[in-house]
């Protein structure tokens, strides 16, 4: 018997719970402007979250999936895209959305049923609602961007439940053989729907899972926004560089449940939701930055004002939005609208001027 | 001019397309080295190098999703599934994306991509290589079916395919891959998509099928009019959108049709082209319409599969019954 290769998964986490800094840290860790502009945009996220289970709960949006405690995960590996790299979206990453340029009155637009809250201003893929099949779209998307020879690097984002999908592997795998400049990042919230990571998969980690494909995976403590941003940005570089496929396990923990259609107490631990707040991520980098005298009692006041009025102007923006035309269900179906179909859609014309006429 | 079969006629236009359109990429298991397992992709890969000629990991959904996300990003994948019984692990990507990414974005992205994929049964392969399930397709909204059923027609409707700016399912009828040659100039010329082509005028009955049953009913024509009946053969070609227009017009003429699919009886395409016939044009019929087609069983393995496929006899009967009906 001969060992014929052995493997390794790093965690990184440079701000700790008591928001200390560890040994080594990148220099955003030091980049007061920076971190404000991180910290800025978890607030808002955090506002905008609580403001979207509002306007469901009071029938003016859809079924919608809370960040509430995942702020660092979307807001670090948005922070750390370049707007030519491609984002390949799952439904519950609003802060990288926004960061992509997409308006927070188009995101409510979505969870309120309204198709026009995909129309980016952009080439990212839109939500993708069957669990991990986006993975394939954005390997597709990097082979494009391969093909092209361009500086360019696609970011698939996933949740860790998604990683029971033969898609995902399919997609890490041919990744991994066509060296595509991919990153692939899971956001382990440790909970998909009702059923618990250690029920979702017997691997120790779910960065290992890259192993298999041919790249490397590493562990992200998803709580602290400066390992994301950095160990993302670094994956996007590689990618974009050296045409490296790269997996980043963002462990954090969904302090909600699944979606406003869902109730967690039906399955999740009273005392887990408690004991991981203790690490969340947006009072982890307000002690830091209030630590280094970055940040104030009396700023904290204004960004919030800030961040609430940013809101609500975008629910005033979202409520104040006209339906789409019936008749626009055929609108987008192909090109041009086979013959065979305009009887089907004029009937809708007609039912729109009862409705609307 | 070179008499070509119908699998040389797909090489010719993918050959046509990728020298025309640099976006074109032919991507499946075996397609680069190995020219395809029918030579459909024969000599692509010499001709246009290992990035536009793909050999993927052994994947379907893989597939079909790498090529959702390349057209996405503008690139032009024509896709090929090694047989039509592989491609249900596709489905999800084929269904719940492709068919749909024009409609969820409004228009933003696109998905402009051929999925090809040979089927039919007659060439007396192991089980799962002989399936005829473009109903479940038919059914997908967003998506074009095509099937052609001569060198000529392969031809011109799959470089129409690869031109057009919505996923097209285009499945070829894997048993006249090399039934007959036909000449057909490399001239670039795409055929309508969404249109039937009629192959045989005729004022007693309306004959419809499509893909690889155009071979039977063609020689069911013949025979008919040896006996002095005279049958009209529609090739549908274009299975999703319908164009049913055509066939109305011929069904009004003749007052009596026969659909024939070598697909399962229920829910097959010829169940909607029924449908629409007594919808619109009942009162032009002199007799019930018939369906002539496979049995709602699983396609049998190689030894019986010739009398799973509709025969020339069992269209020439249910042409005999419309004839004699008072």
């Amino acid at each position: 018997m001969k060992i014929v290769d052995r493997f390794e998964v790093p965690w990184y986490q440079y701000l700790n719970e008591a928001s200390k800094l560890a040994d080594e840290v990148p220099p955003l860790a030091e980049d007061s402007k920076s971190l404000l502009e991180l910290y800025r945009m978890m607030v808002l996220v955090r506002t905008m979250d609580t403001k979207a289970i509002a306007l469901q709960r009071t029938g003016k949006l859809g079924t919608y999936p809370s960040t509430r405690g995942q702020e660092a995960v979307f807001v670090g590996v948005g922070n750390a895209m370049q707007k030519t790299d491609i984002f390949v979206p799952y439904y519950r990453d609003m802060g990288t959305l926004i960061q992509r340029g997409v308006k927070l009155s188009q995101i409510l637009q979505y969870w309120g049923g309204d198709e026009r809250g995909n129309c980016y201003n952009n080439n990212d893929f839109p939500y993708s609602v069957p669990i991990g099949s986006q993975t394939l779209h954005a390997a597709g998307a990097a082979y494009a961007i391969k093909f092209r020879k361009e500086k360019r690097a696609v970011l698939s984002m996933i949740g860790e439940g998604a990683t029971s999908q033969g898609d995902v592997y399919e997609a890490m795998n041919v990744a991994g053989v066509w060296k595509l400049p991919l990153v692939f990042v899971v956001c382990n919230n440790q909970w998909a729907i009702s059923v618990s990571r250690e029920s979702q998969t017997a691997a120790h980690t779910i960065a290992q899972k890259a192993i298999a494909a041919g790249f490397q995976g590493e562990q992200v403590d998803g709580n602290d926004i400066i390992a994301v941003q950095h160990r993302t940005a670094l994956a996007l570089k590689n990618a974009r560089e050296k045409g490296e496929p790269h997996l980043l396990e963002i462990i954090c923990y969904r302090q909600h449940d699944h979606t406003t259609a869902d109730d967690a107490s039906r399955y999740e631990p009273k005392s887990n939701r408690e004991a991981e707040w203790k690490k969340e991520p947006v009072a982890r980098l307000r002690r830091y930055l209030e630590d280094n005298k970055f940040w104030s009692e009396e700023k904290e006041q204004a960004l919030q004002v800030e961040c609430a009025s940013e809101v609500d102007e975008a629910v005033k923006e979202y409520l104040s939005v006209t339906p789409q035309p019936l008749e626009s269900m055929f609108d987008y179906l192909y090109a041009r609208l086979p013959e065979i179909y305009e009887p089907q859609r004029d009937l809708l014309k007609e039912v729109e001027n009862t409705v609307h006429g | 001019m070179a008499e070509i079969t119908l699998v040389e006629a797909v090489n010719q236009a993918l050959a046509y397309e990728m020298q025309a359109n640099h976006d074109v990429i032919v991507m499946g298991e075996d397609v680069a080295k190995n020219g395809g397992v029918f030579r459909a992709t024969i000599g692509l890969l010499d001709k246009f190098g290992p990035e536009r000629v793909l050999d993927t990991p052994l994947a379907e959904s893989m597939i079909a999703g790498l090529a959702v996300g390349m057209a996405a990003q503008g690139l032009k994948p024509v896709a090929e599934f090694q047989f039509m019984g592989f491609i249900y692990p596709a489905l999800d990507e084929i269904i719940n994306h492709a068919s749909r990414m024009r409609n969820r974005t409004r228009g933003r992205l696109t998905c402009p991509v051929v999925f090809r994929t040979p089927f039919g049964a007659g060439i007396h392969a192991p089980e799962h290589h002989s399936e005829s399930t473009e109903a479940y397709f038919a059914h997908t909204p967003g998506l074009r079916v095509v099937v052609p059923s001569s060198p000529a027609r392969a031809y011109g409707l799959l470089l129409a395919a690869i031109r057009d700016p919505d996923p097209v399912i285009f499945l070829e009828p894997s048993r006249l891959y090399r039934y007959a040659k036909q000449e057909v100039k490399d001239d670039g010329k795409a055929l309508p998509l969404d249109v039937c082509f009629t192959l045989r005028s005729g004022d007693d009955v309306t004959l419809v099928t499509w893909g690889a049953m155009v071979k039977e009913t063609l020689a069911a024509a013949e025979s008919l009019s040896q006996a002095g009946i005279s049958a009209e053969v529609i090739d549908v070609a274009t299975i999703k959108p319908l164009d049913m227009n055509t066939i109305l017009a011929s069904v009004e003429k003749t007052g009596r049709c026969v659909v024939i699919h070598e697909a399962p009886l229920t829910c097959g395409v010829g169940a909607e082209i029924l449908a629409q016939i007594v919808e619109k044009a009942l009162f032009s019929l002199k007799a019930p319409p018939e369906r002539v087609t496979g049995f709602d069983t699983i396609v049998p393995y190689a030894r019986l599969e010739k009398y799973y496929i509709p025969s020339e006899k069992r269209i020439i009967d249910a042409v005999n019954r419309l004839m004699e009906f008072a």
